[in-house]
């Protein structure tokens, strides 16, 4: 790596530190990443201080043994695909090595794939051929019904959890559920949200919006001011409106907040055609061009939040990982925002809306070790290890006491605002009711919505008629 | 031919073993010398394209290893109506049409330039190859950033330059330009590989040829038209082949450029959508032997040109 070469002062200064005990493991570890260096190096670094040979929990790792966790698992051999190489490959090699400890299991910690796509292309590969290359994996949110058929029962698990004080949130979990099995327990999770400049928002005398009209004007007035200012690349809104996953969770923040429904219910009825839908989805092509730039229908997350971490929009849609690069140090945006609930249709049954994402762990029902699966898995999700995961990597727990705990608002005080998210404003993708076929539901949905923003197609209430009979014929395969 | 035809006739072919015991173990040497690749092209090449073509008659999903059956041509009727494949075929001529014309009239253009000798011509012929040399996926993700709305650098200039209705232009985002945007990228980068195998075509051509016209007083041009041009079919065709097989195929600009867009998508990337995201393996295979089909027809149809020329 280049900037081993490039910052010889700070390499030589943090092992200086980690040789005179002046930083713990999770400082180096911290710092070596900062640094871009590779994992091996920092393993020499913490080999040489010593600081590796000490227990995680005493060098700063905040994970706790869960009281239940008194089995005795030796001889016993797992292995888990979690995070993939990054930055959330540290906090999983710790968990694993952490449940080793207290069990005397071995754990393989296998890296998953770092696209979605590939990782779940990889799971269905090794699944299909009934493979016991893996026994616990996390999956995406939208994951259970395509991987129900391989799927270790995990409602007990749950259940006792729930018994050791540990409530999963009841529309999280049920996401999780299909027909009558558990596919997966709910590890951590994400929410649409909505970012706001508040310090434009006063400048301008704007109240934050809590319906997309207000936004919209808001929007307008903010963006006229600032480019009139010599902004010329300031924008109203930003948002994901590329044909891909990420647009078909902002299609659903519209709908559903304009009292339209989920494209498909509970039940199989496709309501993608509804009048509310449609009203959603021709105010969202009024913003291309508009409130917000027109190559929208070409972004992705990092795309549209490079408009708004350079200052240049007003508002943004994004998950709750943006909250942290705002809020950094080195941010422009450093206290000049907020984050909350994406605002409200006007229809009949506008409700707030956030699309639900997050990783789950499910355990292969071709394990040769079920039961100790099992309990890793529950290990992974429990309480402890939920709330080591929010003070460590800032991510969202499952858990309705984790946001009640006082280290965790202490490390990430904005994890309370996103708790009324969680408990109410929070809508599911339609993956439970579709199945297998939730991806061939999606890239229908993202297709047709992409093809409005971007002008391909005009005519919103035909397209969506279109939709609603391509949705119907696939779910007829079910 | 075989060698009992060769027993009947009295021709000798080149091919068949003399028949006496040494012909026939020689014979049998040869097979067996043969037989790994014989195996090696069977386990990676056919068994996995007589895979796919079995997979294109059934309504085989990854999700459903146990529920799947046989459907005919279910598959290939459904294609027939589908509008999203309607649109990837179509995206998919326009973009090996177009890209494969403008590399091969530029890559001539640069192969005639660097082929005639002058001060510095290693240091050219070298960084031209630049483009050709980044991955594919480094340079399509290279570009994105390029042709950024609000902060690229091609929108930049144009402003600068007093274009101002490019602010806040969408190269990728617009649908009339998005196209053409990714076409321009993969000219940028094959350019340098067509100059490339045209180049080792001209090196071949004698210089005597040349020499003889210029003594029969024939201008430049007409060397170009009536010489070289004739003389370079061969390397010309081979080319061609090449880049229209992997125009027709093209994946990575496009799937990295503007993911699954339909303004732009071509068949590879509906075959992936179809294959990877949704997991429709029947009805992914049909659309990769459909693929397969189109570039079978277009190998044959070139082999047939440049044979006529032989």
């Amino acid at each position: 790596m280049s900037s081993e070469v490039l910052m010889p002062n700070a390499v030589n200064k943090l092992v200086q530190d980690a040789m005179n005990g002046r930083a713990s493991r999770r400082d180096i570890i911290k710092r070596g990443s900062a640094l871009g260096l590779s994992g091996a190096l920092m393993g020499n670094i913490l080999r040489v201080s010593g600081v590796g040979a000490q227990d995680a929990q005493e060098a700063g790792w905040s994970l706790v043994k869960p009281e239940w966790l008194d089995v005795d698992l030796t001889g016993v051999e797992l292995s888990a695909v979690l995070a993939s190489d990054g930055v959330g490959a540290p906090f999983d090699q710790a968990c694993c090595d952490f449940f080793a400890e207290q069990t005397g299991a071995t754990v393989n910690y296998i890296k998953g794939a770092e696209s979605a796509t590939d990782r779940l292309t990889y799971y269905t590969q090794t699944l299909n051929a009934q493979a016991s290359d893996f026994d616990i994996f996390s999956v995406d949110v939208i994951w259970p019904g395509i991987l129900k058929v391989h799927a270790h029962d995990l409602s007990e698990a749950a259940d006792e959890l729930a018994g050791e004080g540990a409530n999963f949130f009841e529309r999280i979990l049920s996401n999780n559920r299909i027909e009558d099995t558990l596919v997966s327990i709910p590890m951590y999770t994400d929410a649409g949200c909505l970012y706001t400049r508040t310090d434009l928002l006063e400048k301008y005398g704007v109240e934050a919006p809590t319906t997309w009209a207000e936004l919209e004007v808001a929007a307008q007035t903010i963006a006229e001011g600032e480019v009139a200012e010599g902004n010329d690349a300031f924008v109203g809104f930003t948002f994901q409106g590329a044909a891909y996953e990420g647009l078909t969770c902002n299609a659903l923040e519209w709908v559903y907040s304009n009292g339209g429904g989920t494209f498909i219910e509970p039940d199989g009825t496709v309501t993608v055609n509804s009048d509310a839908a449609k009203a959603a989805v021709e105010r969202a092509v009024g913003w291309v061009g508009g409130i917000a730039p027109a190559a929208v229908t070409s972004y992705k997350e990092e795309d549209s939040r490079g408009v708004w971490q350079a200052g240049n929009a007003a508002f943004h849609r994004n998950w709750p990982y943006v909250y942290g690069i705002s809020q950094a140090d080195d941010s422009d945006l450093k206290d000049k925002f907020s984050m909350g609930l994406l605002p409200k249709g006007d229809g009949e049954n506008a409700d707030n809306a956030a699309t639900l994402g997050g990783w789950n762990m499910m355990v292969s029902k071709y394990s040769e070790n079920i039961e100790a699966a099992t309990v890793f898995a529950k290990f992974m999700c429990s309480f402890e290890v939920q709330k080591a995961r929010a003070i460590e990597r800032s991510l969202n727990p499952t858990i309705v006491e984790v946001y009640q705990d006082a280290d965790v608002l202490a490390a990430n005080p904005y994890q309370a605002e996103l708790f009324p998210i969680f408990d109410g404003g929070s809508v599911a993708r339609p993956s439970g009711v579709t199945a297998d076929l939730y991806n061939d539901v999606s890239s229908a949905v993202f297709t047709t919505v992409n093809e409005l923003l971007s002008g391909q197609q005009t005519d919103v209430s035909g397209a969506l008629d279109n939709l609603a009979s391509q949705l119907e014929s696939i779910m007829e395969d079910l | 031919m075989a060698s009992n035809d060769g027993a009947m006739i009295p021709k000798v072919s080149r091919f068949s073993a003399p028949p006496t015991k040494a012909g026939r173990d020689q014979e049998r040497l040869g097979w067996v010398l043969i037989l790994p690749t014989i195996l090696v092209v069977l386990g990676i090449a056919i068994y996995p394209l007589l895979e796919s073509i079995r997979l294109s008659f059934t309504n085989y999903r990854s999700s459903r290893p146990d529920r799947w059956e046989y459907i005919g041509f279910e598959n290939y009727r459904k294609l027939l109506s589908d509008d999203v494949f309607h649109t990837a075929f179509k995206n998919t001529m326009v973009f090996t049409v177009s890209s494969v014309f403008f590399e091969t009239v530029l890559g001539m253009i640069v192969a005639l330039t660097i082929h005639s000798a002058f001060k510095g011509r290693g240091f050219v012929r070298t960084s031209m190859l630049v483009p050709w040399a980044i991955p594919t996926v480094v340079s399509s993700l290279l570009w994105s950033w390029m042709l950024n709305d609000s902060y690229g650098i091609v929108n930049k200039s144009l402003i600068a330059m007093g274009f101002d209705n490019f602010r806040q232009f969408s190269w990728v985002g617009n649908p009339n330009t998005a196209l053409f945007s990714i076409v321009a990228v993969d000219v940028w980068k094959t350019t340098p590989f067509m100059a490339l195998l045209l180049l080792a075509g001209l090196q071949v051509i004698p210089d005597d040829v040349y020499e003889a016209s210029r003594v029969d007083g024939a201008s430049k041009m007409q060397q170009f038209w009536q010489i070289t041009l004739p003389l370079l079919r061969p390397a010309l065709m081979v080319a061609l082949v090449f880049r229209t097989m992997a125009a027709f195929r093209v994946f990575d600009i496009i799937f990295v450029m503007n993911s699954y867009n339909t303004s732009t998508m071509s068949v590879s990337v509906y075959a992936h959508r179809e294959l990877m995201n949704n997991q429709r393996l029947g009805y992914g295979s049909a659309i990769s032997v459909v693929i397969f089909i189109c570039i079978a027809i277009m190998v044959v149809g070139y082999t047939r040109m440049i044979k006529v020329e032989d």
